[in-house]
């Protein structure tokens, strides 16, 4: 076995973070493992990447070849479009679509959503609104990281001793805002795909999901809600359209 | 064995400190900048290992090779281009040799990520006489550390450990071994061995030739460099390269491969190979040095010698595992998809709030009255104004060249000659060109951005800040009533734009201090 991963975000964002955390997790289960990442000029709000490689055999190579990723991990839509060439033809792509607009070209949201659709074996979150649920926006990076947990090799406990390790310097809230932002990203990350696994076109997925209040979001219930949407179309808009947030267990009421 | 996750550079750091390490030495600099970082924040608590940042990479070697002079183990760590300005030290301490272990941690920048060229350091060791090791991984960055130090108290040598960003910057698991302790001290007797005068450099570069073979024999003996005879298809890798050759072999492949990593290069091992091959590619990330050694002036009877020098892999750049899939003619892997083409990109930028937008944007204003002028530029967060929207300065050459540069364009006649270099790069290399600046009445506006830290490489300490950089100004020679102080912000801009023109105005050797804590450093502080 071995997986090849390309971390990506902007400089600043913590991909290193991300890394530290996966790094430590194949380095417990005994794997072989390597990283490179980008440092110097580029962490100035610049692209920046990282190749993550382990496996129960030596990784030769410290980067990914073209071609040869299974999963790119990225806290940014228009990163984790940068390096999609990367991917096998069976990769998946797990992304943030929070934009981090720092150029003056940024494209629009809504046709970036658009291409990632069109990847089909993807997964979307709203990291800016999972970190602020969790506690701090600048825990996106670990809601990212809960996203992509189940295309990791590693126990969820394991990854979170990491993310503890991690921010232990920090004190104890900080710790506890990333455990939060890691276990919405993943149940977020579960709900997505429930939604879309269950015939829901992603852009309308993305739109639910950011309806959800995302304490209470529930991967079990995804594929009631794609069911009760694909029932009635009416639906979807109504939902969208009423109060701030909805609670998941709602599509109880709907069905 | 324990295991500990460390980048290369990481690995470099701690290797020397187990192999006995008494001091480390060094100038900031991507991506050689985390060895001395590991070595300091590894020993701080312990307090025995000498580490404190120096003032250029030529100082760095100077102290290195005192501390080896008195008979303890010294590293010193540079990226590539630092090595230039350590030259002089460096060339003439394979002369001198060395009495206590000495290892020169060299990281090398193809590609140039972070740099102005992609120069080869194994170059440079050829140069010195000396011999070179070349890490393929981390844990070779860690046993080679500890193998250079032993080898360089064998052979009275300093010893030159060259790696290249991609493994400097790259994580992995590291077996560690017992740290071996520090030599005592024992200063070196030997005064002509020392004193380089000529009578004296005669005997000692003759000792240094006559090593050669001795260095030459250990190569060819070298565990590291590994000869498998196989096929008539033959390839030879340089250290890293090694890693992009396995990632493209099959299992059962028929290719005779030599994996070199100690230098200086083994000619016997190499004639064993273009003896058994009819077609050899050589793989290294850098120059290529081997390559063309192989091939020499007239190139090899019966044997075709491929690599950068005939197209199979490109002339300039980082070395990857797709650029030596195409070297060995193996087909691309299948991709989920096509790269996306003109895709906005995203380059670095001055952050957010920077003290040094509100430096350019108010010399920029300040020069507006003058034809198209242009700001000779230094080497830090600053040359990020050559781009838009500041596009502040017009060149970027060498650590002080800023200054210097202005200087030589006044000379000729170039008005207004404008420099622009931060608080750290004015110790490293600007404060000669100034002194001679003001000894010559030049008409030159300098410009120090002093935001109290070397910011791109990480906020290291600044050598010149504050009333430390004030007072080498004034020493220098310039007149107090032309060293200008401001602060820039957006609130102080039109006051700024007025010194500024006032100095512009003003035909001498004038400095207009910018004095700002880097926005990062006062973050890092607080954390």
């Amino acid at each position: 076995m071995q997986k090849n991963i390309i971390l990506a975000g902007v400089g600043g964002q913590g991909i290193l973070s991300i890394a530290y955390v996966i790094d430590n997790a194949a380095l417990d289960a005994g794997f072989h493992f390597k990283q490179a990442e980008v440092h110097g000029m580029a962490q100035r709000g610049g692209a920046v990447q990282s190749h993550l490689r382990y496996g129960d055999g030596p990784v030769h190579s410290d980067l990914v070849p073209i071609g040869r990723a299974d999963l790119i991990l990225s806290v940014e839509p228009l990163e984790a479009i940068r390096y999609w060439h990367y991917l096998s033809p069976d990769g998946w792509v797990v992304t943030s679509i929070t934009p981090y607009v720092n150029i003056p070209d940024y494209p629009e949201l809504d046709s970036l959503i658009e291409d990632l659709a069109g990847f089909g074996r993807i997964v979307l979150v709203d990291s800016s609104v999972l970190a602020r649920a969790a506690g701090n926006l600048r825990a996106q990076n670990t809601v990212v990281v809960g996203a992509a947990a189940p295309f990791l090799d590693f126990p969820d406990e394991t990854l979170l001793k990491y993310v503890e390790t991690l921010f232990a310097g920090k004190g104890q809230k900080t710790v506890d805002v990333n455990i939060r932002a890691y276990r919405l990203g993943r149940a977020a990350g579960l709900f997505f795909r429930g939604l879309v696994d269950g015939g829901l076109g992603v852009p309308d997925a993305v739109r639910l999901c950011r309806k959800i209040e995302p304490a209470t979001i529930d991967p079990a219930q995804a594929a009631a809600w794609a069911a009760a949407i694909l029932g009635d179309r009416l639906l979807l808009e109504q939902t969208l359209a009423g109060e701030s947030v909805v609670p998941c267990d709602r599509v109880a009421a709907l069905a | 064995m324990p295991r500990e996750v460390l980048l290369g550079d990481e690995a470099i750091g701690l290797g020397a400190i187990h192999a006995g390490l008494s001091g480390v030495y060094g100038y900031p600099g991507t991506p050689a900048t985390e060895i001395f970082e590991f070595v300091e924040r590894r020993t701080a608590k312990s307090g025995d290992v000498h580490a404190f940042w120096s003032t250029n990479e030529k100082v760095a070697y100077e102290e290195a090779l005192g501390m080896s002079w008195a008979g303890k183990r010294a590293l010193v760590c540079m990226k590539h281009v630092g090595l230039n300005v350590a030259a002089d030290a460096f060339m003439n301490s394979a002369v001198t040799g060395t009495n206590g272990g000495l290892v020169l941690a060299v990281a090398d920048d193809p590609g140039m990520h972070s740099s102005q060229n992609e120069q080869d350091s194994r170059i440079f060791a050829q140069f010195a006489l000396i011999p070179c090791l070349e890490p393929r991984d981390q844990q070779e960055c860690y046993d080679m550390m500890i193998e250079a130090f032993d080898l360089s108290e064998q052979l009275a040598l300093p010893l030159m450990v060259r790696l290249v960003t991609r493994l400097a910057h790259s994580r992995s698991a590291v077996a560690t071994r017992e740290p071996r302790p520090q030599n005592p001290l024992k200063p070196t007797r030997e005064i002509r061995k020392w004193t380089l005068l000529p009578a004296n450099a005669r005997v000692q570069y003759k000792h240094l030739t006559d090593k050669q073979p001795e260095l030459l024999r250990r190569a060819e003996e070298s565990a590291h460099n590994r000869l498998t005879l196989a096929g008539r298809r033959g390839v030879i890798t340089c250290g890293i390269a090694h890693n992009y050759l396995l990632e493209n072999l099959e299992n059962g492949h028929d290719f005779s491969v030599l994996s070199l990593a100690h230098y200086p290069v083994p000619g016997g091992l190499i004639r064993q190979l273009v003896e058994h091959v009819d077609d050899l590619l050589v793989l290294e990330d850098g120059y290529p040095v081997v390559e063309n050694m192989v091939r020499g002036l007239f190139g090899l009877n019966g044997v075709r010698v491929r690599g950068r020098m005939t197209g199979e892999v490109p002339r300039t750049g980082e070395l990857n595992p797709d650029l030596v899939r195409s070297a060995l003619d193996l087909p691309p892997h299948p991709t989920a998809h096509e790269p996306s083409p003109g895709l906005a990109g995203r380059p670095p930028a001055l952050c957010k709030g920077c003290p040094h937008t509100d430096t350019f944007r108010a010399l920029n204003e300040a020069l507006s009255g003058f034809d198209n002028p242009q700001v000779f530029s230094d080497i830090g967060c600053y040359t990020l104004a050559a781009l838009p929207p500041l596009e502040a300065v017009h060149s970027c050459v060498a650590m002080g060249a800023s200054i210097g540069m202005a200087s030589g364009a006044a000379h000729a006649g170039y008005r207004p000659a404008v420099a622009a270099i931060g608080d750290s790069t004015f110790a490293h290399g600007g404060i000669t060109p100034l002194l001679s600046a003001v000894q010559q009445g030049v008409n030159l506006k300098v410009i120090v951005l002093d935001n109290g830290t070397v910011g791109m490489t990480g906020t290291q300490r600044s050598m010149s800040t504050g009333d430390t950089l004030d007072q080498i100004i004034l020493g220098a020679g310039v007149a107090p009533d032309h060293l200008r102080i401001i602060e820039p912000t957006p609130a102080n801009h039109a006051a700024n734009v007025q010194i500024l023109r006032d100095e512009l105005a003003w035909e001498g050797t004038s400095v207009i201090i910018a004095r700002r804590t880097c926005l990062e450093a006062i973050k890092r502080r607080a954390s």
